[in-house]
């Protein structure tokens, strides 16, 4: 809290007052930022992870899951897709599982090398889930 | 109407609605018990037959619809609604393990549920190729009315434009020592009678 070095002022050492009152490590100038503690990706990534390992999760929820994951401004981490998968195992719905992955390599975009990465992350499961990528089917040619 | 009056109306408002609402209890629950052999469907629905008019028609519109869209990878329905014999033994030997489909069955089993895969719905259409076409053919079209404007509508251009008016507008303009400095005449050379290279 260095605010009062440099410059003497009243506004500052209200400056300083305020910062010690809150008890919370707040930026210099008080600014009108939202209070509400920010999900960390760990959380995110935990919280996604739960939601499709629910057993008895139904085809409307990972439907619903699935869009929404899809809505967001990322690229779902492999152990995201690898529970979004076995709920898709769960569900006895290999069609989805399968547009699950074209659904990720689309969102990669021109990142072209996130999609090469979750593969091989899955690789396992998809080996042991039996389920085939789309290059192996040759649905991601026309 | 004095408050008494109006206390005894509103009581008496009241008892009546509890009335009718004890009778449509009752109802219910004798058309509930009737119609529970027809099945659970027709329960919900058949409340509806309350207003004489019958059960309205759900049109196709207002179901869930299929779509193919890249921001929603997995629609509310599957694509084929009504699978073939065929389609529905695959689907039984879905519940078993994946490693034993073939990669043809997993196709099939791919579009019963969807209609385009990713890479044909973003596939792009041919149509720039008939829009740049159009744009050709308009500039074109319009070139053509320009030159048919300068034939047949516009008349002659001023005597000021032919090559003789020209010279000795030139030669004037050099005479008057038009912007002499760094403009037109500064770039002629007097001495010589010529253009300066």
């Amino acid at each position: 809290m260095h605010c009062g070095k440099y410059i003497k002022s009243q506004t500052v050492k209200l400056c300083i007052v305020v910062l010690h009152i809150d008890g919370i490590r707040s930026p210099l100038a008080s600014r009108c930022y939202s209070h509400a503690k920010v999900e960390t990706d760990e959380e995110f990534d935990a919280r996604w992870v739960t939601y499709f390992s629910k057993p008895d999760i139904d085809a409307w929820e990972l439907k619903k899951g699935m869009n929404t994951l899809i809505g967001y401004d990322l690229v779902p981490e492999p152990k995201i897709l690898d529970s979004a998968l076995r709920a898709c195992r769960r569900l006895n719905d290999l069609a989805s599982a399968i547009r699950i992955l074209e659904a990720v390599k689309d969102k990669s975009g021109p990142h072209k090398d996130i999609y090469p990465y979750l593969i091989q992350e899955l690789q396992p499961t998809l080996i042991e889930l039996g389920i085939s990528t789309p290059e192996d089917l040759g649905m991601d040619k026309l | 109407m004095d408050n008494r009056a109006r206390g005894y109306n509103i009581t008496l408002q009241l008892h009546k609605d509890l009335h009718i609402l004890t009778i449509l209890t009752a109802f219910l629950m004798l058309a509930t018990r009737a119609l529970s052999l027809v099945g659970k469907r027709a329960i919900s629905t058949s409340i509806c037959v309350r207003g004489g008019h019958g059960v309205a028609k759900v049109d196709d519109y207002a179901l869930p619809a299929y779509f193919d869209r890249r921001e929603n990878p997995l629609p509310d329905v599957q694509f084929v609604t009504e699978l073939s014999a065929v389609q529905k033994s695959l689907k039984e030997k879905e519940k078993g393990s994946w490693a034993t489909l073939s990669n043809e069955e997993k196709i099939a089993l791919y579009r019963i549920s969807f209609k385009q895969s990713f890479a044909e719905m973003n596939e792009g259409t041919k149509e720039w190729k008939s829009v740049i076409a159009g744009m050709f053919f308009f500039i074109g079209m319009t070139g053509l009315v320009v030159l048919w404007q300068r034939k047949f509508v516009y008349g002659p251009v001023p005597p000021t434009f032919e090559s003789e008016w020209k010279e000795k507008e030139v030669q004037r303009m050099l005479d008057m020592r038009i912007n002499p400095v760094e403009g037109f005449s500064a770039k002629w050379d007097y001495e010589n009678k010529e253009w300066k290279k």
